[in-house]
């Protein structure tokens, strides 16, 4: 079952998300009103973690366990859809309080009008796709 | 194991990011949850309206095994891991909510004014939900990412697109708190 792992490693994720109260639209609120730590703690501590090993794999040119060379693929050089489509979502995380990885945690625990949020998310991805070739990247 | 049932702290919680998105690059793939929305727009059909759905989804279903994982992992942590659901927010926070007219603030993950089912019986109150989704699908694939894609896979990689990104939700979250919201609640 190859995908077996992939299920236990988002099991993982999604304990993480509800127990440091990732999910908490309260949490989120908290972060956008610089009134806690907790969410930059989170965020910044993944992150420092992820430079170093993001560092210490490029330099050790580590195989994946398919014994496939990790390659760390560049995103494409652009300002103007990182800028635009990063502030849509913050404006929809802040308001609704669930990045994409919640939406789904948020489900699994039971917060069934978490649905609606998901069925706009997927009109939203939908409306990209069909709107895509129009919008400055 | 009274910790299972305790909150957990920033430095647990984010090391272990660090750890999914790690075990994720080591079985060759990468840490990214908004993909799988579109993963879903082309399983729907979507690549009848527009080629940006034309993939492989096979190649995919690793990350819906993911998604499958953390509804699993959401459920696991409510229903056995959990002693009372109560979220210990600043005092400046819940002054602000209270404010608002907000009341039990922190009782719960969510709040009753935006997700109770008297919200959800109004037009107003399923359009800030259906409106937010919106947002949040529609920003995040035009920025290509979303939290774990860009402020925590792109950050780690030093990729400046994701330190833009990852501005643009700030600048788009604060909008949403400091200008909007004093006018929705």
């Amino acid at each position: 079952m190859q995908y077996f792992k992939f299920i236990a490693l988002g099991i993982v994720f999604g304990i993480v998300m509800v127990k440091a109260e990732i999910i908490s639209w309260f949490r989120i609120f908290e972060m956008f009103s610089f009134q806690s730590f907790h969410m930059y703690g989170i965020i910044g501590s993944a992150v420092i973690l992820g430079v170093i090993g993001t560092y210490l794999l490029k330099r050790s040119k580590a195989k994946s366990i398919y014994g496939d060379e990790i390659v760390f693929v560049p995103k494409n050089k652009s300002i103007t859809r990182y800028l635009a489509g990063g502030i849509i979502f913050g404006l929809g995380w802040a308001l609704v309080g669930a990045c994409p990885g919640p939406i789904f945690v948020l489900l699994g625990a039971g917060y069934l009008p978490v649905l609606v949020i998901l069925f706009g998310a997927l009109i939203g991805t939908l409306l990209y796709g069909v709107t895509r070739s129009k919008l400055p990247h | 194991m009274d910790i299972l049932f305790q909150p957990w702290s920033w430095y647990v919680a984010g090391p272990i990011l660090a750890l999914i998105m790690f075990a994720l690059i080591f079985f060759g793939e990468n840490f990214g949850m908004s993909n799988n929305l579109r993963t879903m727009c082309a399983i729907g059909g979507g690549d009848k309206l527009s080629d940006f759905f034309k993939i492989n989804t096979k190649e995919q279903y690793w990350n819906l095994a993911f998604v499958l994982g953390s509804i699993l992992g959401g459920f696991i942590a409510v229903q056995f891991m959990t002693g009372d659901t109560a979220i210990h927010l600043s005092e400046g926070t819940v002054a602000t909510l209270e404010g608002y007219g907000f009341k039990n603030v922190g009782a719960d993950y969510l709040p009753e004014e935006i997700f109770g089912m008297e919200r959800l019986k109004s037009f107003t109150g399923i359009l800030m939900l259906l409106g937010g989704g919106i947002l949040v699908g529609f920003g995040t694939r035009y920025a290509g990412g979303c939290t774990s894609g860009h402020a925590i896979s792109g950050l780690s990689n030093l990729q400046v697109p994701s330190l833009i990104a990852v501005i643009g939700f700030f600048i788009g979250g604060l909008i949403m708190v400091h200008l909007i919201m004093p006018f929705i609640f």
